[in-house]
């Protein structure tokens, strides 16, 4: 992420942030990707196909840092039966959209179609995501303030999604 | 398999596993306890107009809940009597005054009384007049709608509603008092949660307090770790109100209390509960007072339900206004739906809380959720293990129990999983022969 904190962001910058995001959850490492969050970021996955209100009706996540950071650890603990095994995940990603750039406020927005895989022994299942980035510039360059992610099927009876989409 | 059995299969502190993990008795549970019993179906605030319409299940059977043009809500079996094809297969809509069968066009009356056939001449005379077919969409054999709350019986006689909940209708009732103005709403769609287990394994797990400081160890226990190290910041985040209760002692659950009603009906917290601690939401009591006086809202709010089971096969937490159905769909197969309710009157905080807790506890993402889907379906896959064939549930158990009389006792007993197999074995045996046979169903 070369260019961030001592220039300007460039829209490369905004797209390898996203893939980047991406590839850190893949390879399981939670703990850095808490790093890219903001204080008052939110991570909301909704329920309903076009859901506007995210709170009044149920959501599928609706996560402020620490129910992230909790969340993490948990993936990280001894007495996780649910990750006895682990899960694995796997994302791939069509090239984002930039739909807002204006590195004078620091401001930014992609939005990514993504399809997710999540296999645990021997079952796997497949979603198809729209991943809408908010991201802002921070000491640290590039940072996450809100993640919003719609699952195609969002309406269907799934078991369990354990890692993150 | 005949009443005898069927009645074997249940022991005063032990039930065979076959009630979990055989298909064969997952049908007769379909055919017997499942038409019985009052079932759950909706929530009269999902049909508030004329002609709106929900398609759900009613154990397995496909069941429409629709507004008739009177007003009054009917079930209907969700078939077209003419060649069988589902009448409506969307979760909800609103069908006008009439249904129309996509296949043929016949329609129905929102009551299901036939309406029209197309090029009808072709029938006279060949006798559909009089034929079962003839008549229209099949009702349930009764409905019953409790202060919004719809419920069925398939069976066309039986218990009555009110013999069959008896004094447990109370959670229900302290969920709607619970509102200023005395009614729920369905706040949003259910969540909808597929577990690959036994329904009653979650039906049991409702009154299982011996399990959340184990089994959830790892998002509870978890969570009290980082609020600590956080220097427990005030006000503390959302998530330890509704999470860190998880983790409370075990002296704690035994203190809580459990009381059986007849019939398999039960619940949780009766003197205090984990829903006991929960920040006031400014403005709510002051509503509630105004529409009760201040004496009947205090103790509306003093009763803090946990989880209050009604037989068969749904769960009810009155002070968060939530509702769960756990839908047989298989032996080894159940879906569970979610449901969020406000309470007419009541800040959308108060709901706010309560779509917060859902998705916490209750979501297929939740934390919480993850490690007990975990313990149903290894138990599911582990109870077909050979050499010990029976499912032990004598907590507490002393000697001989009456599940007429209602009972209160220590928190952790496994009294309440005890009433639902002692009613589990009245309802499948209530209308089967000595000689009913699988084969036969």
């Amino acid at each position: 992420m070369t260019g961030q904190a001592n220039g300007r962001i460039t829209r490369d910058d905004v797209i390898d942030f996203v893939y980047n995001e991406a590839r850190m959850l893949d390879e399981g490492r939670f703990s850095d990707w808490l790093e890219l969050w903001l204080p008052d970021a939110i991570y909301w996955m909704p329920l309903d196909y076009k859901q506007d209100d995210p709170v009044g009706a149920t959501s599928l996540l609706y996560e402020d840092n620490f129910m992230l950071r909790l969340r993490v650890e948990r993936l990280n603990g001894e007495r996780t039966f649910s990750q006895k095994p682990k899960s694995r995940c796997h994302h791939v990603l069509q090239r984002p959209f930039v739909d807002v750039f204006d590195p004078e406020t620091g401001t930014f927005q992609t939005v990514t179609q993504m399809h997710y895989v999540e296999t645990r022994l021997d079952e796997q299942q497949l979603l198809a995501l729209t991943v809408t980035h908010d991201l802002s510039t921070s000491d640290n360059g590039l940072r996450i303030a809100g993640k919003k992610v719609e699952l195609l099927n969002c309406d269907a009876a799934f078991g369990n999604i354990q890692l993150l989409p | 398999m005949n009443a005898a059995e069927i009645n074997a299969l249940i022991e005063p502190e032990r039930v065979h596993r076959d009630v979990y993990i055989s298909q064969d008795i997952y049908r007769l549970e379909m055919r017997h306890l499942f038409s019985n019993t009052w079932v759950f179906v909706g929530h009269d605030s999902q049909t508030p107009n004329k002609g709106d319409y929900i398609t759900t299940q009613i154990g397995d059977q496909p069941v429409i809940m629709v507004r008739h043009s009177d007003g009054n809500i009917h079930v209907l079996y969700n078939r077209c009597p003419h060649k069988g094809t589902k009448i409506a297969i969307d979760r909800q809509g609103n069908t006008g005054k009439f249904f129309r069968c996509p296949y043929h066009a016949w329609s129905f009356k929102t009551d299901g009384c036939l309406l029209a056939i197309p090029l009808k001449k072709g029938y006279e005379n060949t006798g559909l007049a009089d034929s079962p077919n003839g008549k229209g969409m099949k009702s349930v054999g009764a409905v019953h709608n409790h202060r919004g709350f719809v419920f069925a019986r398939l069976a066309e006689d039986g218990i009555d509603f009110d013999s069959f909940f008896g004094d447990s209708l109370s959670s229900l009732d302290n969920m709607v008092d619970r509102a200023p103005e005395g009614r729920l709403e369905v706040s949003g769609p259910p969540l909808r949660y597929m577990h690959q287990c036994n329904w009653k394994m979650l039906v049991e797990n409702q009154t299982d307090t011996c399990h959340p400081m184990v089994a959830h160890e790892s998002s509870a226990g978890t969570a009290v770790r980082i609020f600590k190290e956080m220097g427990e910041p005030q006000p503390r985040p959302a998530a330890m109100q509704i999470i860190a209760p998880f983790m409370s002692p075990y002296e704690f659950f035994e203190d809580m209390g459990i009381r059986t009603w007849p019939n398999g009906h039960g619940h949780t917290g009766v003197n205090m509960s984990i829903h006991s601690n929960y920040d006031a939401i400014p403005g709510y009591f002051d509503a509630l007072r105004d529409a009760y006086g201040e004496d009947r809202a205090k103790a509306i709010l003093d009763e803090n339900r946990h989880n209050t089971v009604y037989f068969p096969n749904i769960m009810v937490k009155a002070p968060l206004a939530q509702l769960r159905n756990f839908i047989p769909l298989a032996a080894n197969r159940t879906l569970v739906e979610s449901y969020v309710y406000h309470p007419v009157g009541a800040p959308r905080q108060l709901t706010e809380m309560s779509a917060m807790y859902n998705r916490m506890i209750n979501a297929p993402t939740s934390i919480v959720g993850h490690d007990d889907l975990e313990m149903y379906e290894r138990a599911q896959e582990g109870l077909h293990a050979e050499g010990m064939e029976w499912v032990d549930v004598r907590r507490l158990y002393t000697g001989p129990e009456d599940f007429e009389a209602e009972a209160v006792e220590n928190g952790t007993t496994e009294r309440q999983m005890r009433n639902q197999f002692n009613a589990w074995a009245k309802f499948m045996t209530a209308t089967m022969g000595d000689a009913t046979s699988v084969a036969a169903q």
